[in-house]
């Protein structure tokens, strides 16, 4: 029996006195109670979307009428469709994010080696602040690198954060810190999902979550691996619990036994850092039973695809290896063309280098044995999960993949993801409902604050930064213009050259000019090849190399691997700018643990910022569905939303360099026309976003007036007709209106849950990804039941989801090519899946290496021990301790319900604290007896690198592995807290102890795997 | 026998406690201090400023696979309630039944009574006193909110069909559904409550793997004989009082 809110209402009616029955109660809650009925009566209502996990629940916030618009109730939207009222214990104590006794409400500062903080105006901070970003960038502007290439960059300041920004906050971020000439400019994304983002794309052609959270109710069989959805993404349980109803089997890996775990059907334990081995397992018991789907792998993978003769294997190593550079040369990796210039393939698979037979050699090696002694899950659950999953290789059968951290931030993190693609494209189960490869990204807008560029190597849209040896817009495109020669091939990153245009439009407005290359040599430039990641910003800023630094929405001295050695780096600062809802561990470093602050100069200015519920803008959740949120009430105190904050640092930038200063033109001409009344308008933005035409133009039989919102990408202009700022949001925001705002509730004709008028997602209102593959190449979907695209050929369009891309079925009724046909995979350069994969760093092929600590002297796939192309650093702090006795258990790091990230949108809850008060550790018994630990008392854990005291979570959930043969004890601990809240400072971060070593292609740090001690106090 | 109930479904609580923190956040309950004990249980019990927790219970399969029980504990709302007989004569009006829902409702009268003979006479455990003033709380059904055309605020923050409220005779027949699919996958499953109880549990397994109290004991708790009169005795007085003011509450 199901009630909404409505229905109820009609069944109960209202009750005047309802309230009055509490009222009767005790001490203080007649009141209270009193308060509440005219709360459900009286109130303002405004919807948003919850701030923590990247589900994207939908809030009803209540504000009373009296206490200037306070908020006094925050509980579930009824009608949202993905969380249906419900929410987790984050999101139901999210009023208390709001009425925080906790929160800063006015600027502080802390001038050098001061031990206190001093209250100061907005007025003050902001102009202070402005005259050293001046101060430092000019001292340092680097025009030129060594190599004598224009850079206009300055090294010398670097930002991150923040994924807790709206994207349209994001965006103007962005555009201040690149007209500033920043490129240390990293935030949340490279620590959750980075690894994701190069793998999806590597595979399919797009770095992001292919379906959605609804549609996992569609699923055959889940398998949960690298994950803990119960725990961290809560709500997506609403959907794996529709889905088991229906009969899905739910398969849970995972070191830990889980609250997922809990609810799963089978549970197979494994070692931290081996799941290459085990899902390289699965291809192999894939291939060796035939259970792959022949016809989909056929048409939509290449696995026909020849691949050179250089392309080789041995002893851990692909062919092209550097040993002096740890690095590949990936053109041993190529594909054999035709004389056309298209890749040969041989879809008999008879060819001994077509991709397919490549894939079974690789694999032959990781049998059910070597799996086990690998990853030291027992064989018998190994193929037992193994055939589960394997089940779903039939047309009318779905197996999906829920992933997250546990898989992300390895030093092998993108090619964990990658073998997990292959076997999605082995299977059948990309593009069609119940399947895809879903990234549970942690950030309410993390994928938004990704696809808006807060990142060193992308511009919005997934548009590379430019390097040096890009100097002008010709050459870029020349470099980043992928072509291809097969004429079914769409491939549509063909059209990068326009969205560069319409982006450098939307930045400099009417400076960008065919003349000056559209503001093009305005953009900082990387140096070729190097990286500005995470990793390297601190590496770098620990030798003393960054003056100035921004940590806007972020708390590094708690996320970070090894973040002691950034807390120090922190005090080699000259200034540092923490925008923040809360103190926390990064603005008050210099009196954190270990700190004298008469020794710290680094000035600091702490900026109270708005909570997401008293501010306006879109949030994109997992799922790529853009949300609109309102404001529920006017910031507290003197807290102000990022967007005025951002917005007005840029005005007094653009004042500072309107009098002199270097290179000031991309400030100068930095186009910021966001206000309305004086203050930052995020409407204005979303609209530059989606874009905008800029002239009069007449395309076919349409005019499109000036300053008319551009309707979607494929109008987007190469010559300057058009702007927008982010390509893949071109729709979002159009002449019909604000489309995240939407709230539609009526499902699509297909009825798989894709509520196509509820929000908006990109692309084009996509839901599912490569949707095409989920027909046969005549357009006729293999899974009738739960179709999500079907060609219908008296209309001639497909019908459903919005087909990722327009074009007719590959083949005529008759089963002859249609040449107007297109590869379902359009971004990838020959439009198919990419079970081989020549374009990652650190090889074609997923190989299991062992995590830079680990408990094995030996890797037993081969002789490279690590992930030959990993980088590891070199400074003092970053030591490094493998198979060595000192550190005897394999530990990682993990989430809960009750926190969230570093915990500093948490820990000053006390409803939440209260959950979940303590920094812990999980061990299993057997550990604990050995080490004479009893449950509950308090031990120390520690790394190479530093320690944390932890209460001990004795636990049946826990056991010891048997690795080849060996004993493996494994420990857990939540990564949530730091020193600063609970007040009592003895609370710190599990990232004290983990390695700052990261992923070969993204950088991502390895914090879910290292080696530590346990030891009473 | 009307009136509401909840229909609490253990088999697909995942534990992510949003309904203890809804009942927190909607009766601006206090978080209490707290220290890790060494579970995720957290606070360690109900209290005065608790009415909802979600206990944690870990086991092994006999095959050695982990179990993990959760269950959402709160007052069972009894259709008749020994608290309120054990409230007794000391007390008139100290424990009320909503005629609407049946909730089983704690009134500041309450005060008069022996907080210890109320708690005692609990076969939850579910009542708890405030320290300095020996008031007693509990979960109130959320009867501000049911008469107001709402869920209890547990029930509507539920994200997986664990908390289940309405009609107590829909929640049974709920819960006898969804016995029957979890006997395919649980053969000891069980459902609690539903001859005498506004709150129905499905679990998976004997009731102790999940928390001492969470059913009645097999051997019931002796009747005192006191109680036993009042049982048979009710006065005609009490019953109409009783009745009055259920009636005016209830508009």
């Amino acid at each position: 029996m199901e009630f909404t809110r409505r229905d109820f209402l009609k069944i109960t009616g209202v009750s005047a006195a309802g309230a009055a029955v509490l009222g009767l109660g005790l001490d203080l809650r007649p009141i209270r109670s009193h308060a509440q009925t005219l709360k459900i009566r009286h109130a303002k209502e405004t919807t948003s979307i919850c701030c923590y996990c990247a589900v994207g629940c939908g809030l009803i916030c209540s504000t009373g009428q009296a206490g200037a618009g306070k908020i006094i109730n925050i509980e579930g939207d009824p009608d949202h469709p993905i969380s249906q009222g419900a929410l987790c214990a984050k999101g139901a104590a999210l009023s208390q994010l709001v009425n925080n006794e906790n929160r800063l409400t006015t600027p502080l500062y802390r001038a050098p080696n001061s031990a206190a903080w001093k209250e100061v105006s907005w007025d003050w901070a902001m102009g202070e602040i402005a005259k050293r970003i001046k101060r430092t960038r000019d001292a340092a502007f680097e025009l030129k690198n060594d190599k004598g290439q224009a850079v206009n960059r300055t090294t010398a300041i670097a930002s991150v954060g923040s994924a807790a920004m709206d994207n349209e906050e994001c965006w103007i971020y962005q555009a201040l810190l690149r007209a500033l000439g920043l490129v240390y400019v990293e935030h949340q994304a490279r620590l959750c999902h980075s690894s994701t983002v190069a793998a999806l794309a590597e595979s399919f052609g797009r770095g992001a979550m292919t379906n959605h959270w609804i549609d996992i109710r569609n699923a055959d069989v889940i398998l949960i691996m690298g994950s803990n959805a119960a725990e961290n993404h809560p709500i997506s349980f609403k959907w794996v619990t529709e889905a088991q109803k229906r009969g899905a089997t739910l398969i849970s890996v995972d070191p830990r036994f889980t609250r997922s775990s809990s609810k799963a059907d089978i549970y197979a334990p494994l070692r931290v850092g081996t799941d290459i081995a085990f899902l390289g397992g699965m291809i192999k018991y894939i291939l060796d039973n035939n259970l792959h789907f022949e016809e989909y792998v056929v048409n939509y993978t290449n696995a026909s695809f020849i691949v050179a003769e250089s392309f080789g294997f041995s002893e851990g190593l692909f062919t092209g290896y550097d040993d002096k550079k740890h690095s590949y040369d990936k053109s041993k990796w190529a594909f054999e063309m035709d004389d056309k210039g298209v890749p040969k393939k041989d879809p008999s698979f008879k060819h001994p280098r077509c991709v397919f037979n490549l894939l079974k050699e690789h694999y032959d090696r990781y049998t059910l044995r070597k799996v086990s002694d690998v990853t030291g899950t027992p064989e018998d659950k190994l193929a037992e999960v193994y055939k589960a999953y394997g089940a779903t290789g039939k047309p009318d059968r779905s197996g999906t993949s829920m992933y997250a951290m546990g898989w992300t931030q390895h030093t092998v993190g993108v090619q964990y993801i990658r073998t997990m693609c292959m076997i999605q494209l082995l299977l059948g189960n990309m593009g069609i409902a119940g399947g895809g490869v879903n990234a549970m990204r942690g950030e309410s807008n993390v994928q938004g604050s990704t696809d808006h560029a807060l990142l060193f190597h992308i511009l919005p849209g997934y548009l590379p930064a430019p390097p040096a040896s890009t100097g002008t817009l010709s050459a870029y495109n020349e470099k980043f213009t992928p072509k291809s020669n097969d004429p079914r091939s769409a491939n549509w990153w063909q059209n990068r050259p326009k969205y560069m245009v319409n982006l450098l439009k939307s930045l400099f407005g009417d400076k960008a000019t065919t003349e000056n290359d559209f503001g093009f040599g305005w953009l900082p430039r990387l140096d070729d090849g190097k990286s500005y990641s995470w990793l390297d910003l601190f590496d770098v800023m620990y030798q003393g190399k960054i003056k100035g630094f921004f940590a806007w929405g972020q708390n590094p001295a708690c996320s970070g691997a090894n973040s002691n050695k950034t807390r120090k780096a922190m005090a080699r600062l000259d200034w540092m700018v923490n925008v923040n809802i809360f103190d926390n561990e990064t603005g008050s470093f210099w009196k954190g643990p270990g700190m004298n602050p008469k020794d710290v100069k680094t000035e600091v200015f702490m900026l109270p910022a708005a909570v997401s519920v008293e501010k306006e803008g879109s949030v994109t959740n997992s799922g790529r569905w853009m949300q609109w949120r309102y404001e529920g009430t006017r910031p507290m105190g003197g807290s102000r939303s990022d967007g005025d904050i951002i917005i007005e640092l840029g005005l007094r930038m653009k004042e500072l360099y309107a009098k002199g200063g270097t290179f000031p033109e991309p400030i100068r001409n930095l186009k910021w026309d966001y206000l309305t009344d004086n203050r930052y308008d995020p409407h204005k933005v979303a609209k530059e976003i989606n874009g905008c035409w800029l002239k009069d133009k007449t395309i076919g039989e349409v005019t499109y007036k000036a300053g008319s919102l551009v309707p979607g990408f494929a109008l987007l202009q190469a010559d300057g007709s058009t702007s927008s700022g982010n390509w893949i949001y071109a729709g979002s925001y159009t002449d019909k209106g604000n489309m995240a705002a939407r709230r539609g509730l009526e499902d699509g004709p297909n009825g798989i849950g894709l509520y196509p008028d509820f929000a908006w997602c990109w692309p084009v209102n996509r839901r599912i990804l490569y949707n095409r593959a989920s027909c046969d190449p005549k357009g006729a979907p293999y899974n009738p039941k739960r179709w999500v695209v079907k060609w219908d050929a008296d209309a001639k369009k497909w019908i459903g989801d919005v087909p990722d891309g327009p074009w007719p079925p590959l083949q005529n009724p008759d089963g002859s090519p249609n040449e107007a046909g297109r590869h379902p995979f359009i971004m990838t350069k020959e439009g198919f899946g990419q079970i081989f994969g020549p374009g990652l760093n650190d090889g074609p092929f997923p190989e299991h290496y062992e995590p830079l600590e680990c408990p094995v002297e030996k890797n037993l796939f081969g002789k490279q021990r690590m992930n030959p192309a990993a980088p590891v650093y070199k400074a003092e702090t970053d030591a490094y301790a493998s198979c060595d006795p000192r550190f005897p258990f394999v530990a990682t790091t993990f989430r809960l319900t009750e926190h969230w990230q570093t915990g500093l949108m948490t820990r000053p809850q006390p409803w939440l604290l209260e959950a979940q008060p303590q920094m812990f550790v999980e061990l299993d018994e057997e550990l604990a007896k050995m080490k004479g630990i009893s449950n509950g008392e308090r031990v120390k854990v520690s790394s190479a690198r530093g320690s944390v005291e932890c209460t001990a979570v004795v636990t049946q959930r826990l056991k010891a592995l048997t690795v080849a043969g060996n004993k493996v004890h494994q420990v857990g601990m939540p990564w949530h807290f730091g020193w600063r809240w609970p007040e009592n400072g003895k609370e710190e971060s599990a990232n004290l102890l983990t390695p700052s070593t990261g992923d070969a292609n993204t950088r991502i740090p390895e914090t879910k795997a290292f080696m530590v001690n346990v030891a009473k106090i | 026998m009307s009136g509401m109930a909840f229909f609490i479904d253990t088999t697909v609580c995942t534990a992510c406690r949003g309904c203890q923190i809804a009942c927190k956040q909607w009766n601006q309950l206090p978080a209490t201090q707290t220290e890790n004990w060494g579970s995720c249980q957290n606070p360690k019990d109900l209290s005065f400023d608790t009415y909802k927790l979600v206990r944690f219970q870990e086991g092994e399969t006999a095959s050695g696979t982990p179990v993990w029980h959760f269950f959402p504990d709160q007052c069972r709302h009894c259709v008749e309630p020994p608290c309120k007989e054990a409230a007794g004569d000391e007390a008139p009006g100290g424990i009320i039944i909503d005629e609407l829902t049946g909730a089983v409702l704690y009134t500041d009268k309450l005060k008069k009574a022996k907080a210890k003979a109320v708690i005692d006479a609990c076969p939850f455990n579910i009542p708890r006193a405030q320290e300095k003033t020996g008031y007693l709380a509990k979960c109130t059904m959320c009867v501000d909110r049911v008469h107001n055309g709402l869920l209890p605020a547990c029930v509507k923050t539920c994200p997986t069909g664990a908390m289940n409220f309405g009609k107590r005779e829909d929640m049974a027949a709920l819960a006898n559904k969804r016995l029957a699919e979890a006997k395919v996958k649980f053969p000891k499953a069980e459902v609690t409550g539903l001859d005498d109880l506004r709150v129905f549990y499905l679990l998976a397994d004997k009731p102790s793997t999940y928390h001492k109290y969470a059913a009645v004991p097999a051997t019931p708790r002796p009747m005192d004989r006191k109680m036993a009169m009042k049982k048979i005795g009710r006065s005609l007085k009490e019953l109409s009082m009783e009745w009055r003011m259920a009636n005016r509450l209830a508009g």
